[in-house]
């Protein structure tokens, strides 16, 4: 990274030696800026794994019949597709993006918790190397989906006890990190940074991290029921022995569905930093915008069962969880509200960063009504795994979290390695990116409307053509990613140098753009003043 | 309006692409879906489901023209290429605040109380007049009937020419196999204007039946018993065609619901054959096959320790 040379005065006779040399730099690091950039790696690498397997489906589902894989090969597939999507690339990126940013962002020298911050990354790669061993394990991948239902997820050959155990590791590894961001955000915020101060980057990681301490465990106790149900003749989630498979269903998801929160809600916080900037106007109704947050993360865990609405639940219960899950439309709805009032009666400019978050707006809005409909409970019989929800959750996390990590990447990257990129590079990656993005997930609502079942490798030949659309969607729109590889490793190298402020024409606002760029190894080692 | 005759040529070509596109995008449905949208259905539950659905649909389509309107309004309007002087004042407003508050959550409660009345009538298996228990297995189907066809039993698995042609490479055309994937070797026979009661369980994983015509899907868990109904139209008799719903393993892809609804007569008569057709056998497979199930669906039974 262009930061060897540490430039920050204050503490030059304690740390004249900027960053370690070598591996030791990295195996060590204790600097959130490191771990910031480490986390990003891995889960850009992360993300091409994970898309490579996403590549495996389309290919397979491009044409009824089965020409590429067997049947089972295809769940390993669609099940660690899931797995490393959600837990390798999603999740690390939104920390890197916390690391790298909070921070900076509340004039804090470094994260509260840095040896841990350290050990949080670095169980990531091992728990990941365990995961993605599974393949040449007897058995295979695990294929019973990424949500890991009973008793299918049994049936998981000598896999089983390694993807329990890595995903013990990433939980760990979460709680870890949402620890560090709490007590950072409490107690080193720069003297006059109150909590309604604080940017809404910084609060959305706020609320995020007390939902990962709050829902890991659970999950670690669902996947440590599944373990002891195999191994050690537990009975949690078999009927025979008095228990219920339902009951799984039920602590997974009371896991699963603050978990799409998690993935989502340190977007809306990059959202609300990059619009303001680029409609050089401040963000609309801030305050507004950090309630909508906290009602959102609060009603996450109240609307499970809308995961389950197939599985035989008691009226009462289908009415309270339709209620509940219409419900979080409202105070997502007044996000969207805001933001396009922030864009109103601005003045626009369309930086990369600035396409990524309009794409987010348009299109995390389309998955949002998707979600609407998914959420009336007698219609939900007919979307109900099918295509339909796949298209949901697709619009919900790719164009809506990936693309939020993206223009967050696009821009940030210049604070962090001192360089511009090349705009029309960049500017082309989002072009295709969005074209195709909707060339791959539409149609699958089309499929799941007219019938077709999701985690099937084959289909009824009434489905062929979409699929055949969709599976150019999903080809062109991996190609593409490869162009943001190529742009990162640029900026990292070299590039135009960037300015303390970086979008000049912009104003943003926020401590990270009094810093110089590239950022000091060591920032506000001193507390900056914040009026 | 005059158009030139090179515009419109051009329109002519455009709207010819989109009608053949959409045609020929759409495919032949096996449901009376178009391709594109829910199947209208076969039963009324499944109409009202359909129609349930075009109202949220048309609500969010509303919606979306509303705030994407907006948006591409400032996107255009509000350009700083263009000139535009952000108005840095805009800041907050409560009152627009509660008002983007209150009108979503009436929207809500518009959606809500059809959605409540249709799920009250979906949960009603109260007097129904055929009852049919299902089981899933890995991976096929078998189908146990009760009350006056009582003593029908038997499997439901995907038809050979599919099973063939599914195969890796088995170098067989898909569209030259009749209902590829979606035939069985014995179809579940239902009478129309008939409230069928499906009582559903599962032998191994958790499975799921559906059939999109008949508005019905519900999942199948080892060791408890679901409840769905539907009522086929009368005058719609045929053939009604389905899949597992829930991911059961390696073949989940491959073990198709399939439905023949006949006129209650026509029904009556394949009872009679049915039983006909199992009276030889069955003294003869006494010995050998599990005896048929009581008239009340089996519960979870705890084994004792």
């Amino acid at each position: 990274m262009a930061q060897t040379h540490a430039t920050d005065t204050a503490h030059h006779d304690e740390h004249d030696h900027g960053p370690a040399q070598g591996i030791k730099r990295w195996l060590f690091a204790t600097n959130h800026k490191d771990i910031g950039t480490m986390y990003l790696v891995f889960s850009l690498i992360m993300f091409f794994i994970g898309g490579a397997m996403a590549m495996v489906i389309r290919a397979e589902l491009f044409k009824p019949g089965l020409q590429l894989v067997q049947p089972e090969f295809f769940n390993q597939m669609t099940t660690n597709h899931a797995l490393i999507m959600i837990f390798g690339a999603v999740m690390p990126a939104f920390v890197g993006l916390a690391n790298w940013m909070i921070p900076m962002q509340i004039g804090a020298p470094d994260m509260a918790l840095p040896r841990m911050n350290n050990f949080s990354f670095w169980i990531l790669p091992f728990a990941f190397t365990l995961l993605l061993s599974t393949m040449f394990v007897p058995g295979g991948m695990a294929a019973g989906g990424w949500t890991l239902y009973p008793p299918l997820s049994l049936q998981t050959g000598d896999s089983f006890p390694m993807l329990i155990f890595a995903i013990h590791m990433m939980g760990a590894s979460s709680i870890m990190g949402a620890i560090n961001v709490i007590v950072t955000i409490m107690n080193m915020r720069a003297p006059g940074m109150n909590l309604l101060k604080m940017p809404l980057f910084c609060w959305s990681w706020l609320i995020t991290a007390y939902l990962l301490i709050a829902v890991m465990p659970v999950l670690a106790g669902a996947v440590t029921m599944l373990l002891t149900d195999h191994f050690f003749g537990t009975s949690f989630f078999n009927a025979a022995g008095g228990g219920d498979p339902v009951m799984f269903e039920h602590i997974f998801w009371f896991f699963g569905h603050p978990e799409v929160y998690i993935m989502i809600l340190p977007a809306f916080g990059i959202i609300s930093e990059i619009l303001p900037t680029f409609s050089r106007k401040p963000l609309f109704g801030a305050t507004s915008m950090i309630y909508a947050i906290a009602s959102i993360a609060f009603l996450s865990f109240i609307v499970w069962g809308h995961h389950m609405f197939v599985d035989g639940m008691p009226l009462a219960a289908q009415l309270f969880y339709m209620m509940s899950t219409m419900l979080i439309a409202v105070p997502t709805g007044v996000k969207v509200f805001n933001w396009t009032a922030t864009m109103w009666k601005g003045s626009l400019s369309f930086e990369p960063p600035m396409l990524f978050a309009l794409s987010f707006l348009f299109l995390f809005t389309i998955g949002g009504f998707s979600g609407v409909m998914l959420a009336i409970v007698p219609v939900d019989f007919q979307y109900n795994q099918t295509y339909f929800v796949v298209a949901h959750f697709h619009y919900v996390l790719v164009p809506g979290a990936i693309f939020a990590i993206m223009g967050a990447v696009y821009y940030w990257i210049p604070k962090w390695t001192g360089h511009m990129y090349n705009m029309t590079l960049a500017k082309w990656h989002f072009w295709l990116s969005t074209i195709f993005v909707n060339v791959l997930f539409f149609p699958q609502h089309f499929l799941g409307l007219a019938g077709m079942p999701r985690r099937i490798p084959d289909y009824s030949v009434q489905f062929t053509d979409w699929n055949m659309v969709s599976s150019i969607g999903g080809f062109g729109f991996g190609l593409t990613q490869i162009l943001f590889a190529v742009i990162v490793i640029q900026s990292i190298r070299g590039g135009k140098k960037a300015s303390a402020e970086v979008w000049d024409g912009a104003t943003p606002t926020g401590l990270e753009w009094t810093l110089p760029s590239p950022a000091p190894y060591h920032s506000f080692t001193t507390a900056p003043e914040v009026k | 309006m005059r158009v030139t005759r090179t515009a419109a040529m051009c329109r002519t070509a455009g709207l010819m692409t989109l009608g053949f596109a959409s045609a020929a995008l759409a495919g032949n449905p096996e449901n009376t879906s178009n391709g594109y949208n829910l199947p209208t259905g076969v039963t009324e539950l499944a109409q009202k489901m359909y129609d349930l659905h075009m109202l949220v649909f048309w609500i969010c389509v509303g919606i979306a023209v509303v705030v994407f309107g907006a948006m591409i309004y400032s996107l255009l309007a509000f350009r700083h290429s263009k000139g535009a002087v952000p108005d840095t004042t805009m800041v907050h407003s409560t009152k627009v605040e509660i008002i983007w508050t209150i009108i979503p959550v009436i929207i809500l409660v518009v959606m809500a109380i059809p959605a409540a009345d249709l799920i009250l009538q979906q949960e009603d298996t109260r007097n129904s007049e055929l009852s049919i228990k299902v089981t899933g297995y890995q991976w096929k189907w078998e189908y146990q009937y009760m009350d006056a066809a009582e003593g029908i039993d038997f499997f439901s698995t995907l038809a050979q020419p599919s099973n063939f042609a599914r195969q890796l490479n088995s170098g067989i055309d898909p569209n030259t196999v009749p209902h590829y994937l979606l035939e069985v070797d014995k179809p579940l026979v239902i009478p129309s204007g008939t409230k069928v009661r499906i009582l559903l369980t599962s032998q191994d994983v958790i499975h799921a039946w559906w059939v999109p015509d008949f508005g019905a899907k519900r999942s199948a868990i080892p060791g408890f018993v679901n409840e769905i109904w539907f009522k086929v139209d009368p005058g719609k008799e045929g053939t009604y065609r389905g899949q597992c719903a829930a991911l059961c393993g390696r073949d989940h892809g491959f073990m198709p619901v399939v439905v023949d609804v006949l006129t209650p007569d026509a029904f009556k008569k394949w009872v009679e054959e049915q039983k006909a057709a199992m009276k030889p056998a069955a003294a003869a497979a006494a010995a050998a096959t599990v005896a048929p199930p009581a008239a009340s669906p089996p519960t979870a039974q705890v084994l004792p320790n």
